[in-house]
């Protein structure tokens, strides 16, 4: 067997000569379409253009569902200036030397909505780059000067009629010096970027069902795991019976490892049946203990307790000795699982090399590094494909790398004999932790006579989510953790004495980043009690906000374009007889992005309510893809309804109680209100979209029930009868 | 040994009596557009038609199927089915795109009965399938765009 056959069939082409040219790229099944490519231009590692005049970006950054693949190809293709029609997306591979995230040091991973932002400048010098090094292979075959060659829509042009494609001149283009400093383009100038409708780049192949996702992958040999797992948090496998397991037609071996014990077999079904066959004895004394009426009660007392100082400017005792007025309200938020559409699974398979791995692969570094472990081998002698995502919302990024370390676990105790497709039912995956954690909050606003704020303290108690990860040393600082206060510590409104604390309890409930992190409820709590105050007040919701926002301009931009998209200053059609109606605003920033949202909400006299209307105004900088950034706001208003109406996690004794869709209910098509986004121009550097649009949604609708009813709302998800 | 006929061919599988369909489509046929989301006929990842009807593929043993015609997304046709994806496509609904054969195989089924469906009829045809991802505005407005291609009001091409 060659060495590029070889390589190949581990399905990672490394950056080599092939036929003169370098390539880079992989592939799982079939034949390496990268063997089998015309002659290219691959100047560096995100672009290869080939003789059949086809243009490959390679997307360092996963496609779960955001407009990853379609964002970074359009920035790429922008500087190239390619037609969009020849532009094919392929994922990279694990290489944090080539496709580290630039926002997160040497880590190569998918998160805080940093795709699009860490990789502008990258992307659009690997498209410039290889643009000039076209153009310089059209100069020299026509024997004309660079400067008047025309590049437009994947085609080269000269005045003197001569014309090529990006294929006819990617072969010579190859043998071009690569420039050091590329120009990059004035964006006045840009075409793709900003275009209102780009077409997706995985749209086909998701809606004829051929995208590939871990749970669709097969390799020769493979088997199906299913695992148990603990039956509370922090139990452990005493002992276990298999016989019964071992008897059902499919199962081919049944092995204990560190999260439980996992049936291997032909198919899921089969697999299944034998998990749910085996007997299994679970030593429970380092188990957790509480429920989450314990939990609550035992956050509530710390409540009581100053904690670890997040930020402090002023004096807010003082501030509030001299207050007119007081408003103080206490909050819970509970545990809440990502509940992506597709469960938790991860493919993997060893040979003599090392390992290789499928997966919606969302932390490469992290997850090389803990398999690795599993096994004694080095991290670079564990190559990852990573496959398109069933949605994540941060699910699969994890520090512990559970779900890739248990299925390394269960190839490494069958001793390699078979490729391993572990899957996680949608049990395993509600039950299985690394959940947004459960937050209390008590926030106290001192008011002058005015109702001008004077004071705002804010008290946070939950369990912390970096501390005891590799993330630790750069987000854990002074005993606080950042993403259990952002938002609050930082808080936008002008007020001259501020103080946010903060309780880390320690606990064995895995806890884990949800869609927005901190501001899940920061922002909550935060956009309910500005509300109460300006109410308190006298003064109008919005106004009140923008009084404060003076050294805010993006957070002022976007409520006021909000409020006039609304119509926030007509009044509110009335509701149905005995129909209440009512309008709620909020604005949050996250991840450098700026959202506002106005919600319309009807209140029926049963106590039943619906959104009927969201409005949203978006600033995150360059507008790439509007019409990605629109999809990602309309997504993460409905995934934060879903928080807001519907989703809990509840423990009784350390054990999860909560299974499925019917226990643990999410949004579904008649809750979603019409949604209408508005994109607010902008020259700023662009940001992310796929959190920022969540934190806003919840506190609009509280408002707005508040300002139907009355009625506020400290408990999510919302019970209002 | 059953007997299936799926996306109108014949299939001889060796499966349990209890073994779901999803399963046998997507372990032994290879049919893996059809996904797994819940396993309870809660959240519509795995719809397939059986005789055009959509079924939860996750709860329907492969021996009750019988000799009913099973059509997965790798096999719907028809004017319904072209309108839905072509409309899907030039709305861009997809997100994460895991719920999407489920949602589309049962928007075609909604479209066959009823060509010109009202936002109820939408909302209750469809509040079987769960989207995570919470694109459920734009398909909303895609059932609207296929109904209206249907009418020949716009193509059902679908882009390369
Ligand atoms: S997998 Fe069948 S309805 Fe969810
Ligand atoms: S597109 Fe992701 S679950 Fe529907």
């Amino acid at each position: 067997m060659d060495k590029t056959v070889e390589i190949s069939r581990r399905g990672l082409l490394k950056a080599g000569a092939l036929g003169g040219m370098l390539v880079v790229g992989f592939q799982w099944s079939g034949k390496s379409r990268a063997a089998a490519m015309p002659a290219s231009l691959a100047p560096n590692a995100f672009v290869r253009i080939a003789s059949d005049n086809s243009v490959t970006i390679i997307a360092k950054h996963l496609e779960m569902g955001q407009g990853s693949y379609t964002g970074l190809a359009t920035i790429l293709a922008e500087e190239l200036d390619a037609d969009w029609r020849q532009v094919m997306v392929e994922a990279a591979p694990a290489d944090a030397k080539r496709y580290n995230n630039l926002m997160w040091g040497p880590t190569q991973g998918t998160g805080g909505s940093s795709a699009m932002a860490n990789s502008w400048k990258q992307l659009r010098q690997a498209g410039a780059t290889a643009r000039a090094m076209l153009v310089a292979a059209a100069a020299q075959q026509w024997q004309v000067p660079a400067a008047e060659i025309a590049v437009a829509q994947g085609k080269l042009s000269h005045a003197s009629g001569k014309q090529a494609s990006f294929g006819d001149l990617a072969a010579l283009a190859a043998t071009m010096e690569v420039p050091k400093e590329p120009k990059l383009k004035d964006p006045k100038d840009f075409k793709l970027i900003g275009k209102q409708k780009l077409p997706r780049k995985d749209s086909k192949d998701k809606i004829t069902g051929r995208a590939q996702f871990t749970q669709d992958v097969k390799l020769p040999g493979m088997l199906t795991a299913v695992v148990a797992h603990p039956p509370r948090f922090g139990a452990k496998l005493k002992s276990f019976d298999a016989t019964t397991a071992k008897q059902v037609k499919g199962v081919v071996e049944v092995v204990a490892i560190p999260s439980g014990v996992a049936v291997l077999a032909h198919g899921f079904w089969a697999a299944k049946k034998g998990r749910d066959a085996l007997k299994l004895e679970w030593d429970e004394t380092a188990a957790v203990p509480q429920g989450t009426p314990e939990l609550v009660a035992q956050y509530r007392a710390l409540l009581d307790q100053p904690g670890a100082v997040a930020s402090k400017t002023g004096d807010v005792v003082e501030a509030f000795k001299g207050a007119a007025k007081v408003l103080k309200a206490d909050y819970y938020f509970p545990y809440l699982a990502h509940a992506a559409m597709e469960p938790l699974n991860c493919v993997m398979r060893q040979d003599k090399d090392g390992v290789e791995v499928w997966n919606g692969e969302q932390m490469q570094t992290v997850d090389q590094a803990m398999i690795a472990s599993v096994f004694g081998i080095k991290p670079e002698q564990v190559s990852i494909n990573m496959l398109y995502a069933g949605g994540s919302f941060g699910r699969r990024a994890n520090p512990a790398s559970d779900y890739p370390m248990e299925c390394a676990h269960i190839v490494k105790a069958t001793a390699g004999r078979h490729p391993v497709k572990l899957v996680w039912t949608r049990e395993d995956d509600m039950r299985g932790g690394y959940y947004r954690p459960l937050y209390l909050h008590r926030v106290e606003v001192a008011l002058d006579a005015g109702g001008q704020l004077l004071g705002w303290r804010q008290r946070v108690v939950g369990q912390s989510i970096m501390t005891g990860t590799p993330f630790e040393a750069f987000g854990v600082k002074d005993g606080v953790d950042a993403t259990s206060v952002e938002g609050a510590s930082d808080l936008p409104y002008a007020v001259a004495n501020l103080q946010v604390d903060l309780h880390s309890p320690r606990l064995g409930v895995p806890v884990l980043w949800w869609r927005s992190v901190g501001h899940t409820h920061t922002g909550y709590a935060v956009e309910t009690m500005i509300d109460e105050a300006a109410k308190a007040a006298g003064r109008d919701p919005v106004a009140y906000r923008l009084a404060l926002l003076d050294k805010h301009p993006r957070h002022a931009g976007v409520l006021k374009l909000v409020a006039e998209k609304a119509g926030w200053n007509q009044p509110l059609k009335a509701g149905k007889k005995g129909e209440k109606r009512g309008r709620g605003v909020a604005v949050v920033e996250s991840f450098g992005t700026f959202v506002a949202e106005v919600a319309e909400v009807t209140v029926r006299p049963d106590g039943s309510y619906k959104v009927d209307r969201v409005v949203c105004a978006v600033d995150c900088g360059i507008a790439i893809n509007p019409d990605v950034i629109r999809a990602q706001m309309e997504g993460g208003i409905g995934f934060g309804l879903s928080a807001a109406m519907h989703s809990a996690i509840t423990l009784k004794s350390g054990a999860v109680e909560q299974s499925n869709f019917h226990d643990y209910p999410v949004l579904r098509i008649g809750d979603m209100p019409r949604i209408e986004v508005h994109i607010l121009p902008s020259d700023a550097a662009p940001r992310g979209v796929g959190e920022p649009g969540v934190p806003p949604i919840a506190p609009a609708v509280a408002n707005a029930i508040a300002a139907a009813t009355g009625k506020r709302l400290y408990d999510l998800p919302f019970k209002l009868s | 040994m059953l007997k299936l006929s799926i996306n109108g061919k014949t299939h001889e599988v060796d499966a349990d009596a209890d073994t779901p369909l999803l399963w046998v489509l997507r372990d032994e046929l290879g049919y893996t557009g059809t996904k797994y989301g819940c396993g309870m006929a809660l959240c519509g990842a795995c719809t397939v038609l059986l005789n055009g009807q959509p079924t939860r593929s996750c709860s329907l043993p492969v021996s009750a199927v019988g000799k009913g015609k099973v059509t997965t997304i790798e096999g719907i046709s028809g004017a319904p089915a072209r309108a839905v994806q072509a409309a899907w496509q030039k709305l861009d609904v997809v997100q994460c795109g895991y719920c999407q054969s489920g949602q589309i195989v049962a928007a075609t089924a909604l479209l066959a009965q009823k060509p010109k469906p009202t936002n109820a009829d939408i909302d209750a045809a469809m509040s079987g399938n769960v989207c995570r991802c919470a694109t459920y505005h734009r398909i909303r407005a895609a059932i609207h765009e296929a109904s209206a291609i249907m009418a020949g009001k716009a193509s059902d091409k679908l882009e390369a």
